[in-house]
């Protein structure tokens, strides 16, 4: 390694810096501000994956980390590259995905001169980066390395962006990484709070009818285990959010399914009729509470999560909990060992939650067409729910959430937050790159592949077998739906007219297509989809007015259900 | 309600388009800012002024402390402190005795630390009643332009001697 008084390039710096970190993957694409990183990285032993688009670049980084809980790593060019990785940035934020977006910029001297391929990517993604740094001396470079992996990946994980701008990666000094670092303005609170811990155990112990609502929190502290265990000896039925699905094994008996807007009938109904709803990691989103006044209304709520912002933020938490999920379940589990664990006092409550099951389950009507419920069910059935699965944006990933039954964390990967559509397919080569043999599918609406479809070519170079399943309904499912509702099905500009083949579009990439556009078909193409060593498109030609149910109307109180 | 907020911040370029972002972008309001320099260069400290009910001021303690640079959220309501500001006020003289304007800024212990045929500029701090109260005294005389700093405070001490 770099002695003392060796002296290397901010370049040479940079990749050393990411060899400590143990950054096994970098996503990334080149320009004239980081060609100084890309000449040494010609020669590197980390592996570069090169995305056909900057926004691929970072979806791909954040499927790698959803995937492995570790720090996802672009590198990008300035300006429009630095610009292009925006609503990728912005997505891993909403979601409290830990990645680090290097951005080459402009020389320093230059900064504030509108040079070429000049962005203030600092200034533009200060909102949706956990925190960002612009690097001014090779002094500094390799500290705020050190600190930005720290930040996204410690606390409440996030996305951060490092701008280096060019003289920086050519200045040279003598490396040296720092072993720890302390931030006198950032230190998370890990351990939960004994006294509230004792506090809310005492509830969660005498509650008759206790749920608890788990969200992305639970997986991205790894704390599945611990909750289920949890829930188990205290006899607690869980629902989950969207990014909570695999937090809480799906097929568990206490596994009440999603709830909110496209929940279950009987999650919707559990949370506004108990008395203690225990929020674990989760944030009450708007999509889940619905009416706030009318969520859980006669319920204490206990909050656990590491992040004191989401605590109160929309509804008033009786006993909250800040730390880490997993520090504190495990508290809570310790507490449990002490005492004698009384179930019977909920075996009404349980009773009345079968009630509910019986009373309406998830379904759809059978056609002669293909329904894409089906689809999902028999993709689950054939891989038997071993797949990392990643979605869409849209119907495909409601109906992914209802009908994919996940029993483990880190398998599902969706764009909860932001909504954004793209983000599946590059996420899936994400996780691809981080486990070669895993079966990876991508669930697509016809609409979301195609923007970011150009990911073809990064999927064959890099002989990635992602498997793509366009659920294929000629129309933006989700926008026509809330037309068919709720605009009078006044179809405003959510029909595509025209597609390109899709078969054909994955044999001119190199990839392989498949298509099925009747019922009796699917089985086969899946089979043979799940088969093929190579990248696939599977395009399921479905109903086109298909709609997903149940649904509770944008603010609307949760139990008041479009049932189907 | 008003809260008189006090913010240490690590002295680092951007700090302050971080904190007027989040003020900004989650729509909280932002009354009157001051920041300056602290005894250790190496920290800011900035005293805003916001107002909404307690859940909002919660929401915003709690986004500021997540900020990556801020050190320290103070909520001076919480306590007794000092709160000033200063505000220089140009007064027309011209059609007006000068002394009932003297008198005035002696009421008040101004100061006059401009003078032309015309004007006055006077100096004057203090809470924000005492201000309001010689703007409004000033008005009918005439003035021509005021500026006023934000506010700065300082939680009070015990007044008994610590054991
Ligand atoms: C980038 C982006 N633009 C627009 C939207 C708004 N939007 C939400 S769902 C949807 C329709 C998605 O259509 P498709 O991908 O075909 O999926 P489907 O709903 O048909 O399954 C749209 C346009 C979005 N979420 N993201």
């Amino acid at each position: 390694m770099a002695g003392d008084t060796v002296k290397l390039t901010g370049a040479q710096i940079f990749l050393e810096c990411l060899q400590r970190e143990q950054v096994k993957v970098i996503f990334g694409y080149p320009g004239g501000s980081v060609l100084d990183v890309y000449n040494h990285l010609y020669d590197a032993s980390i592996k570069h994956i090169l995305v056909r688009h900057e926004q691929a670049a970072v979806h791909a980084a954040d499927g790698y980390a959803r995937v492995t809980g570790e720090v996802g790593v672009c590198l990008v060019t300035s300006g429009p590259g630095a610009t292009n990785t925006v609503t990728g940035i912005a997505t891993a934020h909403m979601d409290s995905i830990p990645v680090v977006v290097f951005s080459g910029q402009v020389p320093t001297m230059l900064i504030g001169n509108d040079a070429f391929q000049e962005a203030d990517i600092v200034g533009i993604t200060r909102p949706c980066t956990k925190h960002n740094y612009l690097v001014r001396d090779v002094k500094e470079l390799a500290a705020v390395i050190k600190e930005a992996f720290y930040i996204a990946r410690s606390g409440r994980p996030g996305p951060v962006l490092v701008d280096l701008p060019k003289d920086v990666l050519r200045a040279s000094d003598t490396f040296h990484y720092p072993e720890h670092i302390t931030m006198r303005s950032y230190r998370p609170t890990y351990k939960g709070n004994k006294r509230q811990i004792v506090r809310a155990m005492e509830e969660m112990v005498a509650a008759r009818k206790p749920v608890i609502y788990a969200g992305g929190g639970v997986i991205l502290s790894n704390a599945s285990k611990e909750l289920t265990t949890f829930a188990r000896k205290l006899n607690i039925p869980v629902t989950t959010t969207l990014m909570g699905l695999g937090a809480f094994p799906g097929s568990d008996p206490l596994c009440l399914g999603m709830l909110g807007m496209h929940g279950t009938y009987r999650a919707n109904m559990a949370v506004t009729h108990c008395d203690l709803l225990i929020a674990i990691g989760a944030r009450f989103d708007d999509r889940v509470t619905g009416d706030l006044n009318k969520f859980a209304p006669s319920a204490k709520v206990i909050h656990m999560d590491i992040d004191p912002t989401s605590i109160s933020k929309n509804i008033k938490v009786d006993i909250p909990i800040v730390g880490d999920v997993r520090e504190i379940i495990k508290e809570c589990l310790t507490i449990i060992s002490e005492q004698k664990i009384q179930k019977d006092h909920r075996k009404e409550w349980l009773n009345e939650i079968k009630h509910w099951r019986e009373k309406h389950t998830l379904a759809y009507k059978k056609s002669t067409n293909i329904k894409p419920q089906y689809v999902i069910e028999k993709i689950y059935e054939l891989t038997k729910g071993d797949c990392i699965v990643a979605t869409e944006v849209g119907q495909n990933q409601m109906w992914t959430a209802q009908y994919f039954t996940f029993d483990k964390p880190r398998r599902l990967l969706t764009s909860g937050g932001l909504g954004t559509m793209g983000y599946g397919f590059p996420a899936a080569i994400g996780a691809q790159v981080a486990f070669p043999d895993k079966t990876v599918i991508d669930i697509a609406g016809d609409g979301s592949i195609q923007m970011n479809i150009q990911e073809l070519a990064t999927a064959v170079q890099y002989q990635l077998p992602v498997k793509i399943v366009i659920l294929n309904n000629h129309c933006l499912g989700m926008v026509r739906q809330w037309q068919e509702l709720f605009y009078d099905k006044r179809y405003s500009h959510s029909r595509f007219e025209t597609h390109p083949d899709f078969v054909k579009l994955a044999e001119a990439y190199g990839a392989v297509g498949l298509r099925a556009t009747k019922p009796e078909e699917v089985e086969k193409v899946i089979k043979r989809g799940l088969a093929t060593h190579k990248t696939v498109i599977m395009e399921f030609v479905v109903e086109s007015e298909e709609g997903v149910y149940p649904m509770v109307p944008a603010g609307a109180s949760i139990d008041k259900m479009i049932l189907l | 309600m008003r809260h008189t907020i006090s913010v240490l911040v690590d002295n680092k370029p951007g700090v302050l388009a971080r904190v007027a972002g989040l003020f900004s972008g989650r729509g909280f309001n932002i009354e009157c800012l001051s920041v300056n320099e602290t005894l250790d260069p190496t920290v800011s400290q900035m005293t805003l002024v916001t107002r909404g009910d307690d859940q909002l001021i919660e929401q915003i303690i709690k986004q500021l402390n997540k900020l990556i640079d801020v050190i320290k959220v103070v909520d001076l309501e919480n306590g007794d402190y000092v709160g000033r500001e200063m505000a220089l006020i140009k007064v027309s003289v011209e059609n007006t005795k000068r002394s009932e304007v003297l008198s005035i800024v002696d009421i008040f212990r101004g100061k006059v630390v401009d003078i032309s045929p015309s004007f006055y500029t006077i100096e004057v701090t203090g809470d924000e009643a005492k201000i309001r109260a010689i703007v409004e005294l000033f008005k009918p005389i005439g003035i021509k332009e005021i500026a006023r700093t934000g506010k700065v405070a300082l939680t009070r001490e015990s007044k008994e001697r610590k054991a």
